[in-house]
């Protein structure tokens, strides 16, 4: 090959590179570990953190993924083509993106969806930059956003859109129902918001009035964009059916679609809209059409509002989706179907239902918010949250999110929440093991601090 | 034929679900959905044909030579998603608390002090979950570093004209306004029109080393030097890091800040287009700025880095921790590599390009810097055959495919006409380099005696070529009961 080239040594090649530019060490850098070696470190990592039963919900949810979901996921042709750029090659990738835009539409009740963003939090952020756009009627760029939509969300949000200048303006909640209350709304009657943030469940699990909200956004010249849960969708009202319109735009996290818990990715964030919007969704899109002879066949389209076409004037600098987790999502929703999706829903209904009974009917502990809830609940505890969450971890149990980091005002609050998988037995070991722990930690704690 | 018209009303793949349906009647009707969504209602059986059989209408690495330029389409090792899919890796919430995430954060430390000492910067943050986001985080750095110093008049970020499309449109996303350097026509960086546009409102500079074009750019020091004495700074797009891995390091160079793509060099998959991650490495100067979250190590343990740790972090991108499984798998691959494996990896990605682009210019092909060392990738320009033949760049692309290789990168980058970006990547071996070879000779040849059969192209795939146009007037997004 250095023959055919005309050169003696591979090293000629990078005779372009500035000598004095170049490495000749990397020391810091490990040897090479054969493929034996590398799988007995990482089975001994994996090993060491155990395999706690998970009681965390908080935007990650625990539920059971066919195995044919990832079999089927990461054959070859899947787990290692690109984004579909030659169509011809790619009609699988395709299709089934299609199906899974067609998937998402009959979920959520919008009318189109794209094929996928990177996690819930980020497509919510693409979504207000999406709004902003999209409102011609509102000169501001102004978004009421609920302090019920999860704390990391609207971290995420702040973080993308605050150099384009949006503000986002901070609803509070009920503090007993645990809801945004649409009488808060009346602060902004009149005026400019591009649009209003709607949580269903929010971060609390709660249930929120999405009928009243989004129609004050409507009577109020804003967008309403709905942060829905794929799974809860089963069971819920969709968006595209809240208040006399509908909500305008809606997004949220798939993870609970076959994708597992994985220390939080990769998940991937979906966008869906109403028709009249779509030139302003970011991401990647698939429509069905023609080829020569009129077969049918499906491409990328509307890529002018892309980066690779547009540059500076994109919607957005997204190159990529989350192919790989949507082909899950796609093959997850085929083998459930509605069916099984609201099987999956109602149990884990059902299971936090009896958890959250079991759990308050220990002295001390109560359940803060009496709204109609999903499947996560805000219970409080009678002791530090912290420590006591610190105990049963050393129990091999994670009891729930401690809250006190984001919602101080809750007290000693934690967030949980029991998918379809977990047992009676493990409902039981819970309850059993909270008692003992708040038996321990109260005692000594009681004197300390006084309770609210 | 779509899943949806193979559904038949009540069927189910019904031990997929929970067996018993709970009752949900206490949450009140006002909430509940009326109608259930219109999913597919298949068996198992046929939801597993369906998409084994559509996985076959896929070009993929595992199938077919992928040289698509920019995108680094090398073989990824399977060991990577076993090990990254172990139940206590896959299982592990992204909430666990530090005590029962020991082993998972081992990794990532590991991981980021092997960029940081590949690179040459001075600390990595993992969490941008993909190459677009990770500029993202890069540009969001420069700017708070400048908003920090009270630095508010430097409002332009420059961009080479071969630069990748995200670049300008990062740029405005971090409320900058974007202006064009333009190439030489060596393939470098003008440096005098450089020179001319830099000054007190330069943010700061986008360079890909080597350069979408190809080519290492050998002014880099001066560049470096010229923005850095206007005060801006220098952002490194790792989109081409695969070709000097191990070689050179962006730190050396005089970036501040830099992107890698790990779905590219890192050999995680490309999925069907994601999930990726891109990490970002700083200097000095940006290292308060990082995303977060990051691990640190605190004695014998891996602690998290958070907002609360890092005041002037320009925050958090998703909600938890990036994309962790790329991660890992990137992680896996580092550690298969190993010191010694890194620089083969830019040494045989740029045998493999060079050894192609001699051939292929020995078979009548032009290329655009015919002066020029080739990177790990080099571009063909067929404007002689266009204008000769009326067979165009997109002609050939799709001829490849009815070859059985995946076309390179057509039309990219925009200024030079009629391009082939071409990449073989380190894992190809001379056999499948020369069968590609051949079959552009074979092409050009047809080309000339039967123009018709390369404009028709492809004539073996599952469809022809495809009517954008209508796809996107009459647009169909998606399927609906009343669709059939």
């Amino acid at each position: 090959m250095l023959a055919a080239i005309g050169a003696q040594s591979i090293d000629e090649l990078f005779d372009e590179i500035p000598a004095s530019l170049r490495l000749s060490q990397l020391d810091a850098i490990p040897a090479a570990l054969s493929e034996m070696e590398v799988g007995q470190l990482m089975g001994r990592r994996a090993q060491q953190d155990g395999q706690p039963v998970c009681f965390i919900g908080a935007g990650a949810y625990d539920h059971h993924i066919p195995a044919a979901v990832w079999q089927i996921t990461t054959r070859g042709e899947y787990y290692t083509a690109y984004t579909p750029y030659q169509a011809e090659a790619s009609q699988g990738t395709l299709q089934l993106l299609y199906e899974y835009q067609s998937m998402m539409v009959a979920l959520t009740g919008m009318d189109v969806s794209n094929a996928s963003l990177y996690d819930g939090a980020s497509a919510l952020a693409e979504a207000v930059l999406m709004a902003v756009r999209a409102n011609r009627k509102s000169k501001s760029k102004r978004i009421l956003m609920p302090k019920t939509v999860h704390p990391a969300y609207r971290r995420v949000v702040r973080n993308i859109v605050h150099n384009q200048e949006v503000e986002l303006v901070e609803l509070p909640y009920d503090p007993s129902g645990g809801h945004t209350d649409p009488s808060v709304l009346e602060a902004y009657a009149g005026e400019d918001i591009a649009a209003l943030v709607i949580p269903q469940p929010n971060f609390f699990g709660v249930l929120e009035e999405v009928d009243a909200l989004t129609d004050w956004a409507h009577a109020n010249g804003a967008l309403a964009i709905g942060v829905v849960n794929p799974l809860a969708l089963s069971l819920l009202t969709p968006p595209g059916e809240w208040g006399e319109k509908g909500a305008d735009i809606c997004c949220g996290e798939g993870q609970p679609l076959g994708a597992p818990l994985s220390s939080g990715g990769p998940y991937f964030g979906f966008l869906c809209c109403k028709q009249s919007h779509v030139r302003q969704m970011p991401g990647r899109i698939i429509g069905r059409t023609e080829d020569l002879d009129g077969r049918v066949g499906y491409t990328l389209t509307l890529q002018a509002r892309e980066q690779h076409i547009r540059r500076s004037k994109a919607t957005s600098n997204i190159c990529t989706n989350q192919g790989l987790m949507v082909t899950a999502a796609t093959i997850h929703m085929a083998l459930l179907g509605s069916e099984g999706l609201e099987r999956a829903a109602a149990a884990s209904y059902q299971n936090t239902s009896q958890l959250v009974s079991q759990l308050t009917a220990i002295e001390g502990v109560e359940s803060l918010f009496q709204r109609p809830a999903f499947h996560e609940r805000v219970i409080r505890l009678p002791a530090e949250a912290g420590s006591v969450l610190r105990s049963l971890a050393a129990h091999s149990l994670l009891g729930g999110l401690d809250l006190s980091r984001d919602y101080p005002e809750l007290g000693d609050a934690i967030l949980v929440c029991a998918t379809e998988k977990r047992t009676a037995e493990e409902i039981d070991a819970y309850a059993q093991k909270l008692q003992r722990v708040i038996q321990l930690q109260g005692g000594v704690k009681c004197g300390l601090v006084p309770k609210e | 034929m779509l899943i949806f018209e193979q559904s038949r009303a009540g069927r189910q793949a019904s031990a997929q679900a929970p067996l018993e349906r709970a009752d949900v009647s206490a949450i009140p009707e006002q909430f509940r959905r009326r109608r259930s969504a219109a999913l597919p209602e298949v068996s198992e059986m046929q939801a597993v044909r369906h998409y084994t059989r559509l996985s076959r209408k896929n070009f993929s690495i595992d199938t077919q030579f992928y040289p698509l330029g920019s995108c680094t389409m090398k073989y990824n090792p399977r060991a990577c998603n076993s090990l990254a899919s172990l139940p206590g890796l896959l299982s592990r919430h992204p909430e666990a608390p530090e005590s029962h995430s020991q082993g998972f954060m081992a990794c990532l430390y590991d991981l980021q002090e092997i960029l940081r000492e590949v690179t040459g910067m001075k600390a990595v943050s993992l969490s941008p979950a993909a190459g677009a986001q990770g500029e993202f985080a890069g540009v969001a750095m420069i700017r708070a570093y400048h908003d920090a110093r009270g630095d508010h008049e430097r409002s332009e970020i420059l961009v080479p004209d071969a630069a990748h499309g995200t670049n300008p449109a990062t740029a405005v996303m971090c409320g900058y306004k974007v202006r064009e350097i333009p190439t030489g026509a060596d393939g470098d960086v003008d440096l005098e029109a450089l020179q001319a546009v830099v000054g007190p409102h330069t943010a700061g500079i986008m360079l890909t080393n080597p350069s979408t074009l190809g080519v290492f750019d050998r002014k880099i020091e001066a560049i470096a030097k010229t923005v850095h004495d206007a005060g801006g700074l220098l952002y490194y797009d790792g989109a081409n890091l695969n070709a000097i891995l191990g070689k050179v390091r962006p730190g050396t160079m005089g970036f501040d800040v830099i992107h890698m793509n790990l779905h590219k060099t890192f050999s995680t998959p490309h999925g069907g287009g994601g999930p990726g991650a891109g990490p970002v490495g700083v200097s000095e100067r940006l290292v308060p700025y990082l995303p977060v979250p990051m691990v640190a190590k605190s004695g014998d343990e891996y602690v998290w880095l958070t907002e609360e740790d890092c005041p002037e972090s320009i925050g958090r991108l998703t909600a938890f921790a990036g994309n962790a499984g790329v991660l890992l798998r990137a992680y896996v691959y580092a550690r298969m590599l190993g010191r010694e494996g890194m620089p083969r990896v830019a040494e045989y990605s740029t045998l493999n390009a060079n050894y192609m682009l001699k051939r292929l210019q020995a078979a009548g092909f032009d290329a655009a810097y015919p002066d020029r060392r080739a990177t790990h990738e080099f571009i063909i320009t067929l404007k002689r055959q266009a204008k000769e033949l009326g067979v165009n760049t997109m002609d050939f692309a799709k001829r490849l495919l009815d070859y059985g290789f995946h076309a390179p990168t057509t039309y990219f980058p925009l200024l030079v006409p009629e391009c082939l970006l071409i990449e073989p990547t380190e894992t190809e071996d001379k056999e499948t380099l020369d069968g590609f070879i051949q079959a552009m000779s074979d092409i050009l040849a047809e080309a000339q005696s039967d123009p018709e059969q390369v404009r028709q192209a492809p004539h073996t795939l599952p469809v022809k070529r495809l009517d954008d146009v209508k796809a996107a007037r009459e647009l169909d997004l998606a399927w609906t009961p009343e669709t059939t």
